[in-house]
């Protein structure tokens, strides 16, 4: 069995067991708690894609998400089209952002921190432009309305939702399982790791790193979408916050960069945490960034390579090998 | 028959330092040659502006007749010239065999095809028995093999080596002589940056000395340990007159 078709076989394995599980589990709680991690994952997972397999560590990875929200919302509020189109439209959309921030800040080389602090800034001046001009409904936000049925991407409860966040979890996993397998997976790593010998062996660092960012912003406005068919509603705050970029990055970083299920490792062992402090210090504003600070931090010393490092160094004690 | 790689009149200054100055080569291909010359002297200046890591401020830079004066790294790995580096840059978090096939996706897509390509590559410069461990992991000699296995994958028609002797203890120097010398017999051209003397004697059929950013001899190893210049460059100058005294 090739490495790549044991991922995949994972990958089947995991759709399955969580749409299993999706089926059997009947209290909201339970589904909303579900939909939310796979929610959170997939925003990790799109934050992986750059972050982890590219070096390249975005702080305003929401300036994505909030992009494929506004499209989801305008495409049909304003041009009344249906959700189910409006979806690829805002990852084509948040794509493209992607590739045009990245296609300025890599032609002049920025790396690390003024790469950081530079999508940062896009996505406040992002924040900004949506609190100003009209068709994002400015400061008031846009609200769709609720018409419940398949066809508006509106379900009863929230098990249709987490099907829908499962089906762009798999498909990110399915994406991730590319980038660990292919051509482009092994440039981009190797951009990661080195850029100036990456270039001595042919590789262009700059077409790479474009891929990866406009694929990254492409899941990273379906998770915006999807969070403008679950909440109905949107304002700049929400979409271009920098809650949402903190949640990102968190989750891959727990979890494990450059890995397969790192994000999802993370944004689960997050949302647990923030569960279990909400019922420990109720309604506390803001207490589940306290808690995501911290365990960044906590984990950035004692476990850089994150939850997915930690489980492959145990599972190598389990085989007796150093 | 035409060079393999051409330098007319390459110059390039950092500021008022004139690193390289006026410098004029032409490596015959098929050729396994030498640049050598003391600390500083801007060896490593001269791969830059070959491989286009650098751009020079002026002279042109030919590759097998075609100008590439100015053009991007990745641009002159694609069209055969691949350089190592002094400093050895692994894919650290990669392990040998991925690090190796990065070099080889260069011409083949298909990432199956380039894992086994990496272990073809391996097996030519000793790392067959590594090709599962990290590369962080490996020691300064590995890397080294390491670093010659990546650009070999990319199928080079010459091959830019900085100091891959440095470093190594007389062993390892010994064993990687003749896997150099393989590289060249297997049709590839080599220049070759090395400190190494007994290296250079071994293997160059012809070598260049760069001094204070110009090139001030070339010829064989032997004309070469026996010229005043180069005497003069790496032992001061009035050495080879004071040496002169002392024999007589």
């Amino acid at each position: 069995m090739t490495p790549a078709s044991k991922d995949l076989l994972r990958i089947a394995i995991f759709a399955c067991g969580v749409a299993l599980l999706l089926q059997v589990l009947n209290s909201g709680v339970a589904l909303n708690f579900v939909m939310m991690a796979l929610y959170a994952a997939l925003l990790a997972q799109a934050w992986n894609i750059l972050g982890g397999f590219g070096g390249q560590f975005s702080f305003g990875h929401a300036l994505f998400f909030g992009t494929g929200a506004y499209v989801q919302a305008i495409a049909q509020l304003q041009w009344g089209w249906s959700p189910w189109l409006a979806l690829p439209m805002g990852v084509a959309v948040s794509a493209a952002v992607g590739g045009w921030v990245g296609a300025l800040s890599f032609r002049y080389g920025l790396k690390g921190s003024y790469f950081a602090l530079v999508t940062l800034a896009f996505a406040e001046v992002f924040r900004i432009m949506a609190t100003t001009v009209p068709f994002t409904g400015a400061g008031v936000g846009l609200m769709v309305p609720l018409r419940e049925g398949f066809a508006n991407m509106q379900f009863g409860s929230r098990r249709g939702y987490a099907m829908l966040a499962l089906g762009l979890v798999v498909l990110a996993l399915l994406v991730t399982c590319w980038l660990r397998h292919s051509r482009f997976g092994a440039w981009l790593q190797a951009v990661r790791d080195n850029e100036d010998a990456a270039r001595a062996i042919g590789v262009n660092p700059f077409r790479v790193k474009l891929g990866a960012i406009a694929l990254s912003g492409g899941f990273m406005g379906a998770a915006g979408a999807f969070y403008v068919q679950v909440f109905q509603y949107i304002d700049p705050g929400i979409a271009y916050g920098a809650h949402t970029s903190v949640e990102a990055l968190v989750g891959a970083i727990v979890g494990g960069m450059g890995t397969l299920w790192g994000p999802i490792m993370g944004a689960l062992a997050l949302h647990v945490l923030a569960d279990l402090t909400r019922n420990l210090f109720g309604q506390l504003p803001g207490i589940n960034m306290v808690i995501y600070g911290t365990v960044l931090i906590m984990m950035v010393m004692f476990a850089p390579r994150g939850l997915a490092g930690v489980g492959q160094s145990v599972r190598q004690l389990w085989k007796g090998r150093p | 028959m035409t060079p393999m790689l051409q330098l007319q009149d390459v110059s390039r200054s950092f500021g008022g330092l004139k690193a390289v100055q006026g410098v004029s080569l032409s490596v015959p291909a098929g050729s396994l040659t030498a640049l050598i010359g003391p600390n500083g002297a801007g060896k490593t200046t001269l791969f830059a502006l070959m491989s286009g890591f650098l751009k020079s401020d002026s002279g042109t830079v030919v590759l097998d007749g075609r100008d590439i004066t100015g053009q991007a790294p990745e641009l002159n790995a694609r069209a055969g010239m691949a350089r190592t580096f002094q400093i050895v840059q692994p894919f650290a978090a990669q392990t040998v065999r991925e690090n190796i096939a990065v070099g080889a996706h260069l011409h083949e897509p298909r990432r199956a095809l380039a894992l086994l390509a990496a272990e073809a590559v391996a097996a030519r410069v000793g790392l067959t028995g590594l090709l599962d461990k990290p590369a962080g992991d490996l020691t300064v000699a590995g890397r080294k093999r390491l670093e010659l296995a990546r650009t070999l994958a990319t199928q080079p028609r010459l091959l830019l080596l900085d100091e891959v002797l440095a470093g190594l203890n007389p062993q390892e120097i010994g064993e990687m002589i003749p896997v150099v010398r393989g590289i060249a017999d297997s049709g590839i051209t080599v220049l070759m940056i090395e400190h190494v003397m007994q290296a250079v004697m071994n293997l160059a059929a012809h070598v260049w000395v760069l001094a204070q950013g110009q090139l001030i001899a070339q010829g064989t190893p032997a004309e070469i340990t026996t010229n005043e210049a180069v005497v003069e460059a790496y032992l001061g100058h009035g050495t080879a007159a004071r040496l002169r005294k002392a024999a007589a």
